[in-house]
């Protein structure tokens, strides 16, 4: 598999090295002209068979900001649109939800409060149980439309939800693993 | 206390990564900095130009304009405490701020000892000019390093006399037998499990920025290229001419650090930098305070 990971600013590097752990071939996509790097034939748009995006943690004004900034912000939303498999974690999630628009879930920013309000919480996630999940300065999903289903659970609200191509984290499994 | 919160503090450091931190004074310009990409901004009273020109006692700053910044921004929030003032470090943690910097750039409080910041839930970011001084500050309880450069100055040159110097003592760490790591831990005094760490990873255990006179994009992208995980920047901004255009700038060349040609773009009609002061011209040497 192909892994796009967005090193914009955030926790990237984590990302990468759980994926290159297992086996997969992992770039950077820190400009425009590395979502061509999706497909091996580099041509664009780019095609996306077995290939998987990552966006990170991180600030999620940060990360829009440089996304608009370097001309990334359209160009990945329409990728996503059009079916590339995605896993979004804490900033990633905000970025899908209440940015991009294209997870129909109500994400609320920092939660939790500040850093002294950071926590770990043991729980199941997908069925399985003894997940360790890091939450870090962590947003929190108040609300789901239909078709969103639920990964995780802290407090009975959604903590990990997947829909379509999409699955995001309010916490981080990339500190964990 | 939570029994991982070390673990959570350095967590929160990781998210900051490939980041900028800038100094900011009032509400106003911490709303500057965050639309302009910063990833945390550093509440204080006075910039460490300013610090240096007033001379005088440096202390926390009132805690009054500390939550007026917290307010005013999503984005996290430091403060800086002295050298050893358990006390000014209490007080920002009472007001839950992100990250305390117990810092040189303030008066120290105390000559001898650093803070205990292991007794505390909040995470600290202190300075360090090498290893050692590091690795002490990261038993001590630092979840974050920064080098510590000369700040106030917008000269880059101690920053880059601090990177180079820590990375090429991991890199010799690194390359030496298990068994030697004990003459080499009593020779940098500090723990030989921390040393142990160095030696199996090739990184400190810790989330390691640049900070002290960085002023334009390209000091940004030489730090990053020197190893720095992010930058902080001080004086440099709100010093310069066009603040949030030099911001956003250094916030860019943070992220392509490797990418010459989109350099000399971001470098382009900054306008004036900070005038700066050279390193070897000032009388206060912000760096040799705590070791």
């Amino acid at each position: 598999m192909r892994v796009g990971v967005l090193a914009l600013q955030g926790a990237f590097i984590e990302h990468e090295l759980y994926y290159k752990n297992l086996g997969h071939e992992v770039f950077e996509i820190r400009q425009l002209a590395d979502l061509s790097l999706f497909s091996l034939t580099n041509h664009y748009p780019p095609t996306t068979n077995n290939s998987l995006l990552i966006l990170p943690g991180g600030e999620s004004t940060v990360q829009v900001k440089l996304l608009k900034d370097l001309g990334l912000y359209e160009p990945l939303k329409a990728m996503i649109a059009a079916g590339l498999p995605t896993i979004g974690t804490c900033a990633g999630l905000i970025l899908l939800a209440n940015h991009f628009q294209l997870l129909p879930v109500t994400v609320k920013r920092n939660a939790y409060g500040r850093q002294l309000g950071s926590f770990t919480y043991v729980g199941t996630f997908d069925g399985k149980a003894n997940v360790p999940m890091t939450f870090i300065r962590a947003p929190a999903i108040e609300s789901i439309s239909k078709g969103v289903e639920v990964l995780s659970e802290f407090e009975g609200k959604a903590t990990a939800v997947r829909y379509k191509n999409i699955t995001a984290f309010c916490w981080h499994p990339e500190l964990n693993s | 206390m939570k029994p991982n919160q070390a673990e959570l503090n350095r967590n929160l450091a990781q998210m900051l990564k490939g980041g900028v931190i800038m100094d900011v004074t009032t509400p106003e310009q911490a709303k500057i900095a965050e639309a302009a990409g910063a990833c945390a901004v550093m509440a204080l009273e006075r910039i460490p130009a300013d610090i240096r020109a007033a001379g005088g006692v440096s202390r926390m700053s009132d805690p009054a304009m500390i939550k007026g910044i917290q307010e005013a921004v999503s984005i996290p929030v430091m403060a800086k405490c002295r050298i050893g003032h358990i006390a000014e470090a209490r007080i920002l943690e009472a007001i839950e701020i992100d990250y305390i910097d117990e810092s040189e750039v303030l008066s120290p409080a105390d000559d001898l000892h650093h803070i205990d910041k292991t007794k505390f839930a909040v995470p600290f970011v202190c300075g360090a000019r090498d290893l050692g001084e590091a690795l002490r500050r990261i038993a001590e309880g630092a979840t974050m390093i920064r080098t510590k450069g000369e700040p106030g100055t917008g000269d880059v040159v101690q920053a880059v006399r601090h990177m180079r110097k820590m990375q090429s003592e991991i890199r010799r760490v690194t390359s030496l037998r298990e068994d030697e790591l004990y003459e080499v831990a009593k020779e940098l005094q500090v723990p030989v499990e921390l040393l142990k760490e160095v030696h199996s990873t090739g990184k400190l255990p810790v989330v390691n920025f640049a900070a002290g006179g960085v002023a334009t994009p390209a000091d940004a992208a030489l730090m990053m290229e020197l190893g720095a995980e992010g930058v902080f920047v001080g004086s440099g901004i709100f010093k310069s001419g066009d603040p949030a255009k030099r911001a956003a700038a250094i916030v860019q060349a943070v992220t392509n650090y490797k990418d010459a040609k989109k350099l000399a773009e971001l470098s382009e009609n900054l306008g004036p930098a900070m005038v700066g002061i050279n390193a070897d011209e000032i009388e206060t040497i912000m760096e040799e305070r705590g070791k």
